[in-house]
């Protein structure tokens, strides 16, 4: 394709033209083509979405752009990126220098990685500041306060004297932001900039993109995995699979028919919030999961003999239940404490109240006393990479439960390992290999093989198709589906991802800093949200689709930033919750 | 990129057979495995191989002045400051320095191995006492330790090994405990105890084969370290008793003519660097055929 005839808006002035742009990344069996022919034009003003699924190419592409391509291992083999007059692929590391910053910027996703943890925020803006000659060495501290007044940082001044640590995720990428911006570049590339963020954080930093985007004039080339986050965003938009270019097409006509296989492939992949079919009402009534005021809090301890001094309050009395053939969703931001609560379920963390899996009370138990209820429930973790032991075949690990809790042996093994394998659709002749020889969805499926070997009637699905690709997370979600039906598992099914948790829960438990703020059926509480705190969540997320311009977010009046830190003897206050319709509470007075 | 290339063509199982063969397929590794070989061999063999008697003080081993005879002729590499055949008593000292580079190396390596990993895993109070211990014996003068041990002891080759292995075991265990500390926040770990796998199984299924190149990295090192050790302690009179010979002791009689007699010093020490590069190319090997990651490269 040629980007030459689709210009977008702004006052069309060309800031940025890519043509044939082609690299190549030497691999044990020679070079392999990453992008191939990429050619595209960037205007003054408007919006480019890179978007494509994991090794696509479109980091690639923006590495290529900011000539920090891996040397030696990637090259630009072939194709041009002209800014101006000025040719970028043949530009040597000086040269780049003053282009880097001062025309074209970058926003990485992770903000934590990206700022230097022993330097203050003033330091690291001021350095940018000064590398570029922006302004005078007396001026760099005022410029930089005015950055992060530009990019609506809360309490600026305090700000500058602090270090990354001391700041949140989404503050974070504000610096990193600020920093961007320091020489006013002509071009700002992000690198999937909210993949890392909570989704209501994410919805902040986005608006504060576009804003900053109308005031400047800047070319924004924004790279992403997440069509919610394009339809939001993006003029044009310009569709990426294993670096070729699938489509490439105005953001509405893209959405309202997309013209490829592969985009429509993609976009029907999308979970879209309120788009989910209903769901049959569980008919097993036995409740296979009963939590009762379960708390869980871990020590911070300090001072001269390490005593405790103060306790994180990550589970604060919370009940819930699971029938069979259920599926609950546990939902909210990082560090709410879901995960604890999973954690809690099969005895991975310390923790009080009362926990009975399947009628039986674990409350007390060693680890020893534990295991023989670990056949009743087993979990899914979040990275099927990190989740699988690299050194061991995967065969040997899918049937390591059944060794360890001593149900099979010898060819026994083998005829399981098999049969799970087909029950997870995976062909038995990879049972053999070893997990980096497996896609992200593979080794997810292997994961979820592993789980079911020791047959167990609940399944926690601690964020399990969050690493995953799109059209690969529809595919896991199914698999997960078809299980529950076929076999009568449970699910607790924990996510921070509305639209997903849409797809799959029968009920749902919404939480916030380790207490619950409102639970019922599905319908009732994503359709019909009561406590402010759910409305924020559901607004904050991303609607795949163009034309419809997400509201802004409701006002965060009751439930500002808040810590689950306490000092010893000391808690939040136990919020309770209040019936607003049939089994749908919610922590609110009036109903 | 490598995942689904040639899936059929790479072997799987890793017997000890197969292990050897592969080893053998790579040049330097079976480089490594040959000067191992051989010097195996020379020790065990030392009384049938050894040109002349490593004991035996000659005068035709010194010239006119008193001095040691440079190599060639009669002495193919010269004779000591006694007159003694240089390559005899290197042949014969290669089995002391061999039990001291692989017998107390090796205790060191598992035993601090087997600390780091133990205090690692466990945590809390295992870790809070196994790893004061370790720095005691950290801040404690290795050489002194040392000459304390041999002098409580009486000296022969075995305790002079189980006193290297006291000294040498702590680096390895710090550097053990570290790794598994992180390791075991890893999520497959995690993933065990949520299947409800036991310490011993997770401590030597799935942490120890993660931490294989670091301990073979360090198990390498520590040969040369030993062997020098072990020479360091003969010279302060408490390791292997004069006149029985090792490679270390052979450079520490003789450091002080290195000018006029260079070959006293160069070839044992040639020994030694030979034996810590061969290791040192077996365990790299080692490492690469071991994790299956990087299966199917060189």
């Amino acid at each position: 394709m040629s980007g030459a005839e689709d210009i977008g808006p702004g006052d069309g002035r060309l800031v940025l033209t890519v043509r044939d742009l082609t690299i190549q990344v030497a691999t044990e069996t020679g070079a392999t083509t990453v992008l191939d022919a990429l050619s595209f034009d960037l205007v003054r003003g408007e919006t480019l979405a890179l978007a494509g699924e994991s090794g696509s190419g479109k980091s690639m592409t923006a590495l290529a752009i900011m000539g920090l391509l891996p040397q030696p291992m990637a090259r630009i083999a072939q194709g041009s990126i002209r800014m101006g007059d000025t040719e970028l692929t043949g530009l040597g590391e000086r040269g780049y220098r003053k282009v880097r910053s001062n025309r074209i910027a970058m926003i990485f996703q992770e903000p934590m990685t990206s700022l230097n943890p022993l330097m203050t925020v003033e330091r690291q803006i001021c350095e940018v500041l000064l590398e570029h000659g922006v302004c005078a060495r007396g001026a760099a501290s005022k410029r930089a306060l005015r950055l992060l007044q530009d990019v609506r940082l809360t309490e600026p001044e305090r700000r500058l004297s602090q270090y990354p640590h001391e700041l949140s995720g989404g503050m974070r990428q504000r610096v990193m932001i600020a920093m961007a911006l320091a020489c006013d570049p002509e071009i700002l590339i992000a690198d999937e900039p909210t993949t890392a963020l909570d989704v209501t954080v994410q919805a902040e930093i986005l608006d504060l993109i576009r804003t900053l985007q109308a005031e400047h004039g800047t070319a924004l080339l924004m790279i992403t995995h997440d069509m919610g986050v394009v339809a939001e965003m993006a003029d044009r938009v310009i569709v990426l699979r294993d670096g070729k270019v699938e489509e490439s097409a105005p953001v509405r006509e893209l959405f309202a028919a997309p013209r490829s296989d592969y985009a429509r492939a993609l976009l029907a992949a999308v979970p879209q919030l309120g788009a989910a079919p209903d769901r049959p009402a569980p008919s097993g009534a036995r409740k296979v999961i009963e939590v009762d005021d379960l708390s869980v809090r871990f020590d911070i301890s300090g001072g001269l003999f390490n005593r405790t001094v103060a306790r994180v309050h990550a589970v604060e009395g919370i009940s819930f239940y699971i029938r069979e053939r259920e599926t609950l969703a546990l939902v909210g931001e990082s560090g709410c404490g879901k995960s604890t609560i999973g954690k809690a379920l099969l005895g991975l963390v310390p923790w009080e109240g009362s926990i009975r899996i399947g009628g039986v009370q674990t409350r007390g138990r060693s680890r020893a006393a534990m295991r023989p209820l670990l056949r009743d429930i087993q979990m899914v973790f979040q990275d099927p990479g990190a989740s699988l032991d690299a050194r061991m075949s995967v065969g040997e690990q899918v049937v390591e439960p059944l060794r360890v809790h001593g149900l099979a042996s010898g060819s026994e093994l083998a005829d399981r390992a098999e049969w799970l394998f087909r029950r997870v659709g995976l062909s038995p002749d990879m049972l053999s290999r070893y997990p980096h020889e497996f896609s992200g969805g593979q080794r997810q499926r292997v994961c979820v093989a592993r789980a079911l070997s020791l047959s167990p009637k609940v399944i926690v699905a601690d964020e399990s198709v969050s690493a995953l690709d799109v059209s690969v997370q529809a595919q896991v979600l199914d698999l997960l589906q078809e299980l529950q039906e076929e076999d009568g598992l449970s699910y607790l099914f924990i996510s921070h991802d509305m639209a997903v948790i849409d797809q799959v829960a029968d009920r749902v438990v919404v939480m916030r800093l380790g207490e619950v703020v409102e639970e019922g059926p599905r319908d009732a509480v994503l359709r019909d949200p009561r406590h402010p705190y759910t409305r924020r969540l559901l607004a904050a997320v991303p609607v795949p689709d163009p034309t419809r311009q997400r509201p802004p977010l409701p006002d965060a009046a009751g439930i500002e930033e808040d810590s689950p830190i306490f000092a010893v003897g000391s808690g939040p206050a136990r919020v309770e919750l209040h019936d607003m319709s049939q089994g749908h509470r919610a922590a609110l007075t009036a109903p | 990129m490598s995942a689904a290339a040639d899936p059929a063509a790479r072997p799987r199982r890793k017997g000890a057979g197969d292990v050897l063969r592969q080893l053998l397929q790579r040049p330097r590794a079976a480089f490594g495995l040959i000067v191992i070989a051989a010097m195996v061999l020379a020790a065990v063999f030392a009384p049938i191989i050894m040109p002349a008697d490593p004991f035996a003080q000659s005068f035709d081993g010194l010239d006119l002045m008193g001095a040691p005879l440079p190599p060639g002729g009669e002495y193919p590499l010269g004779t000591d400051l006694l007159g003694r055949d240089l390559a005899s008593r290197l042949i014969l000292g290669t089995r002391t320095s061999l039990i001291i580079g692989v017998l107390a190396n090796g205790i060191a390596v598992v035993l601090g191995a087997g600390v780091g990993i133990t205090a690692g895993y466990f945590g809390g109070w295992t870790a809070a006492i196994l790893m004061r211990f370790t720095d005691l014996m950290m801040a404690f003068p290795a050489l002194l330790l040392a000459i304390v041990l041999a002098a409580i002891f009486q000296p022969s080759l075995l305790i002079v090994a189980l006193v290297i292995a006291m000294v040498n075991w702590v680096q390895m265990s710090r550097v053990i405990y570290t790794e598994t500390r992180s390791l075991a926040e890893r999520e497959f770990i995690q993933v065990q105890r949520a299947i409800g796998s036991g310490p011993i199984r997770i401590l030597f299924r799935h942490l120890l084969p993660h931490l294989l190149s670091t301990i073979i990295v360090f198990g390498t090192l520590g040969i040369s370290t030993t062997v020098l050790l072990e020479a360091t302690l003969s010279y302060l009179g408490v390791g292997v008793q004069p006149p029985m010979p090792s490679w270390g002791n052979i450079i520490f009689e003789n450091q002080t003519y290195f000018s006029s007699a260079p070959w006293l010093v160069f070839f044992p020490g040639l020994l030694i660097v030979l034996l810590a590069l061969a290791f040192n190319l077996v365990g790299d090997a080692l490492r690469d055929i071991l994790d299956p990651t990087l299966r199917g490269r060189h």
